[in-house]
């Protein structure tokens, strides 16, 4: 591949999703999108950028994105947001007016295990939701991971990940060698296209926003504005939990840690802020 | 602190061998037993803090052993996590109702039993 031809892929790729492609990471090209290359009958990367050079190339530059997303995800990945929302969950089900759901957002939710986690989570509340319907939306820029996540069928191994074993039997119908979500919870959650980079007022306002171990793969000016809007949506009292590699720090002061928490961050107050 | 101890109970050699490198690895000492009959007389002269404990086994099979140690040992140590080829749901039941702590349907690798030695209490939550 010509470092101009690399370039012009990872200049599309940076436009189209916020990933950014460093130079080194020509191997990746190579590897991810063989399968693709070979399905459209493209003889390799140079050519593919000769294609989507050409108008009329919106749904390949949209597969080579998705081919070139990270989209490994664990059932209660790193634990401790969990601990922390499950204390929250009643604390926000008794200030809310009755009859107001309470949303939770799983911004690049992947495969779907994260706001799954969220629905079991909320469901071994109980009676301490005093009836608080929640109401879940998970979110991805991947078609293809919005459909799994969607069907909630995982292997053997993936479910061996995080959950519990007594969560697997009292949340999984068995198929086979895999497990399905069960329907209770599944309805809990819809599943939509998003994009990061795009405005999320649209999604409306949410009571708990996830945003995890995505921000890593994008650059700081583009990590500030994710993280200015999720600030502009999420509730006064609500938080949002990040990935263990990420942080506010630098890239907005709209968003502040909770003291004494790690990854949860709550939306600054007016006076608080500086600039 | 003292070293924490695990029996892993298999009669495969190949499988305890597997384990053993693997909960040593978290930093365990670690017997081993290859059946049930054995675990329990392992467990007689000292209680682990963990058993890691195969089903299907010549002379004692994994459920019995797993009866057997609860009712003489009690319901909370050592803590017991089944790791067995029998995936069917009524299977884990079965052995959760028996007493079991947690349940690693094989083939298992060094995630797997780092999430359930987790998630039993065996290790710490990696901050
Ligand atoms: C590593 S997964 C994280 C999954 C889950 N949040 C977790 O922490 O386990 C990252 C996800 O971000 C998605 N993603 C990447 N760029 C995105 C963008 N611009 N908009 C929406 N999703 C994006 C990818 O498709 C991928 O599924």
């Amino acid at each position: 591949m010509t470092p101009d031809s690399f370039n012009f892929l990872a200049g599309l790729v940076k436009v189209r999703s916020g990933i950014v492609l460093t130079a080194d990471k020509g191997y990746m090209l190579e590897t991810r999108l063989g399968t693709m290359l070979r399905r459209e009958g493209i003889a390799g990367l140079d050519a593919l950028a000769l294609r989507l050079r050409a108008p009329r190339s919106e749904a390949l530059a949209a597969e080579m994105v998705e081919a070139l997303t990270t989209n490994e995800s664990s059932f209660f990945r790193d634990g401790k947001p969990f601990e922390h929302l499950k204390k929250l969950l009643p604390k926000l089900a008794a200030a809310r007016p009755p009859g107001q759901a309470i949303r939770i957002w799983s911004a690049a939710c992947s495969s779907g295990q994260e706001a799954y986690s969220i629905a079991i989570t909320a469901v071994g509340l109980g009676a301490a939701l005093a009836g608080r319907r929640v109401e879940i939306v998970g979110t991805d820029l991947s078609q293809e991971m919005l459909q799994r996540a969607r069907e909630g069928v995982y292997t053997q191994f993936e479910v061996q990940r995080g959950l519990p074993v007594q969560m697997l039997v009292k949340h999984f119908r068995q198929e086979g060698t895999r497990w399905q979500v069960a329907p209770e919870l599944r309805a809990m959650v819809c599943w939509q296209a998003f994009n990061l980079l795009d405005d999320p007022r649209g999604l409306g306002r949410f009571d708990v926003v996830f945003c995890r171990n995505v921000l890593i793969y994008f650059d700081a000016p583009t990590k500030s504005r994710v993280l200015a809007a999720l600030a502009s949506l999420v509730a006064a009292d609500g938080v949002v939990y990040l990935g263990g590699a990420e942080t506010v720090l630098g890239l907005t002061d709209r968003l502040v840690p909770t003291p004494g928490e790690r990854g949860v961050y709550e939306a600054a107050r007016p006076a608080a802020r500086t600039g | 602190m003292t070293q924490r101890t695990c029996l892993v109970v298999d009669d495969s050699l190949v499988v305890r061998k597997a384990a053993r490198r693997i909960i040593e690895g978290f930093g365990f000492a670690v017997r081993e037993a290859k059946d049930g009959q054995e675990a329990l007389d392992a467990c007689r002269a000292q209680l682990p803090d963990g058993v890691l404990l195969d089903w299907n086994m010549p002379v004692m099979d994994g459920i019995t052993f797993l009866r057997a140690a609860r009712a003489e040992f009690g319901p909370d140590h050592p803590r017991i996590v089944l790791c067995t080829t029998e995936a069917e749901i009524a299977r884990i039941i079965e052995a959760l109702s028996a007493g079991a702590q947690e349940y690693v349907m094989k083939p298992f690798d060094a995630d797997i039993i780092r999430d359930k030695f987790t998630q039993v209490g065996l290790l710490e939550e990696v901050a």
